[in-house]
């Protein structure tokens, strides 16, 4: 701090001199209430967007980036058509994710030491291998199962039986692996959440004489969805770029087609940025979503996002929006 | 006098190494208030919850209605209680009402989705007619403008004459209540005893664990006493209140009155 005496200021360096003449009197109740001034973080700002231009000028004149590939390839039917298979993927495996999740969850939680055990062992193996492997297996199925039957076990007489080559293909590998796979997480959370309520409401649930399934359905998981849906959004984005891996399995999605494009033209980084834009693209139409469904199911609790920064900036606002 | 409605013989209950329910004997009469009074840890809410099977008991009978509460005797001589199937308990706790301590409304549920629950739920009531009856409990208890507003938006008064209005949407034989004005403020006691004393007199059979000894001594019809696991006496409010037979009903009385 500056310590020398300015002339004319008052001991201390303020800058603004108040005389005792002109001080607003004690009852006067029209001063204005303000917070501290933060001068540093605007300099901040100015940093960050002088980096933010610097970085954007040496992209976009970059003689090796071509931006022409980009734009013919950004909407090409090919890239479009993979797009839709990674939104079809990650929709598909979430909600399957999400099913096995509860079942999972509910069994963890249940009296049964067999329900348990199972579900034990169905994350522990399920988180405890690489997704990568799993899709490959997946994939692979033939070679440990060429054929898939349904009938008595054991070599007994088959009902109905298929090939799994043709039963098996890139998307069905892909989704049963990231679908599996998600289970074994969203069990986790689901079960975080559904232990995060109050075992009173369960008590009082079953002392007007419902049954243990309708506590949980119309009780214990909409209560539980406040603590589950934050890391489900996380998930739900995490698993839109995951669905990239399907890429090693033939998968078809975005990555797949991208990869087979610049195999062939080897525009590699032209065709990682159309990816790239597209995965953008979608994660931040699922955050927008994420946001959305968080204030839905935690009226009051959801910081806004757009005022969230400016409010930042500019001291002695409060967030009054916070309850709205 | 009228029929015994609950019934309890030799109830026992323990956790760990802590026997709380040491050989419990009780009747409640239709249309009886009974308050159990006694230090805490004495057993008194554990107690009530056995009556409608929220406790598994580990000795004992309780019976209501003449029917044995959770258990079901199995056997060659029936000397087996065995754990009855989960819709037959819950068939026996749609007939007992409970108001817990700390309300346990649902959250996520206005007050009168609350009361309506059970009746929706369990009892299958078309929305409509099971609203009516909603509205209808809740300006009995005097919150019929409260109705659309969700608990977090109540007083713990308000939350807990709720939570009263969902037990009696049930159309209970039976009430219990678990110390329901001890996580109230002091000014916000006197309205829920007040639906409680108006639900006594409109002839509700109540069984009420309580520390309100004002409330116990003016609309109990008896009075019981409970310390470590067990019934110390128990008799007409007058009786224990004014001429305790026991030195440890005395010494609790001397600290709480």
């Amino acid at each position: 701090m500056n310590h020398q005496k300015i002339p004319g200021s008052a001991p201390g360096g303020e800058p603004d001199v108040i005389r005792a003449d002109e001080a607003p009197q004690e009852d006067d109740l029209s001063l204005q209430v303000t917070g501290r001034p933060r001068p540093g973080r605007w300099l901040a700002v100015l940093a960050a967007a002088l980096f933010a231009v610097w970085l954007a000028y040496t992209i976009i004149v970059n003689p090796n980036l071509h931006w022409d590939i980009v734009a013919k390839y950004q909407f090409d039917g090919v890239i479009l058509k993979g797009l839709g298979v990674t939104i079809q993927l990650t929709l598909v495996s979430m909600v399957l994710g999400i099913a096995i999740g509860i079942v999972v969850a509910v069994m963890q939680l249940s009296d049964s030491p067999v329900l348990r055990l199972t579900a034990g062992a169905y994350t522990w193996f399920f988180r405890g291998t690489p997704l990568l492997v799993q899709l490959i297996f997946w994939f692979n199925l033939a070679l440990l199962f060429p054929v898939i039957s349904i009938g008595i076990p054991f070599d007994g007489p088959k009902l109905i039986s298929w090939q799994s080559n043709q039963v098996i293909t890139g998307f069905v590998a892909a989704l049963l692996g990231l679908s599996i796979n998600e289970g074994a997480y969203m069990a986790e959370i689901v079960r975080a959440g559904i232990q995060s309520v109050d075992p009173g409401q369960r008590e009082a649930g079953a002392s007007i004489g419902m049954s243990n399934r309708q506590i949980l359905s119309r009780i214990i998981l909409p209560q539980a969805m406040r603590v589950i849906i934050p890391p489900f959004g996380n998930q739900f984005i995490s698993m839109l770029k995951t669905t990239s891996l399907v890429s090693v399995i033939a998968g078809a999605d975005l990555m797949t087609v991208s990869q087979h494009l610049y195999l062939a033209n080897f525009e590699v980084v032209a065709l990682l940025l159309v990816a790239s834009l597209w995965y953008l693209v979608l994660t931040t139409i699922a955050t927008i979503g994420q946001h959305a469904v968080e204030r839905r199911y935690s009226p009051g609790a959801a910081p806004v996002l757009r005022s969230r920064i400016l409010a930042n900036l500019l001291p002695g606002r409060t967030k009054k929006g916070a309850a709205a | 006098m009228n029929d015994v409605i609950l019934k309890a013989r030799g109830v026992r209950k323990r956790f760990g190494d802590t026997e709380v329910l040491k050989g419990i004997d009780l009747d409640v009469r239709s249309g009886e208030v009974l308050c159990v009074i006694g230090p805490s840890g004495s057993g008194k809410s554990t107690l009530l919850r056995c009556f409608n099977h929220l406790e598994r008991i580990d000795a004992g009978r309780v019976w209501m209605d003449g029917e044995l509460v959770g258990y079901e005797q199995h056997g060659p001589s029936g000397r087996v209680l065995r754990e009855r199937r989960a819709r037959d308990v819950r068939r026996q706790r749609e007939r007992i009402g409970m108001v817990f301590q700390r309300f346990h409304l649902f959250p996520h549920r206005t007050a009168v989705q609350n009361v309506m629950e059970g009746p929706v739920a369990v009892k299958g009531r078309p929305r409509a007619q099971a609203e009516k009856q909603a509205r209808k409990l809740l300006a009995d208890v005097g919150l019929a403008d409260r109705a659309d507003h969700y608990p977090e938006q109540l007083s713990g008064g308000q939350q807990q004459r709720v939570a009263i209005a969902r037990a009696l949407a049930m159309e209970p034989a039976l009430m219990l209540f678990d110390e329901p004005t001890s996580a109230l403020d002091p000014e916000l006691v006197g309205e829920v005893l007040g639906v409680m004393r108006d639900l006594a007199r409109s002839g509700m059979t109540m069984v009420v664990v309580t520390h309100e000894m004002g409330f116990a001594r003016e609309v109990a019809d008896r009075v019981l006493f409970m310390d470590r696991g067990a019934v110390v006496e128990a008799g007409s409010p007058d009786l224990l209140f004014t001429d305790p037979r026991h030195d440890r009903t005395r010494a609790f009385l001397s600290t709480v009155l």
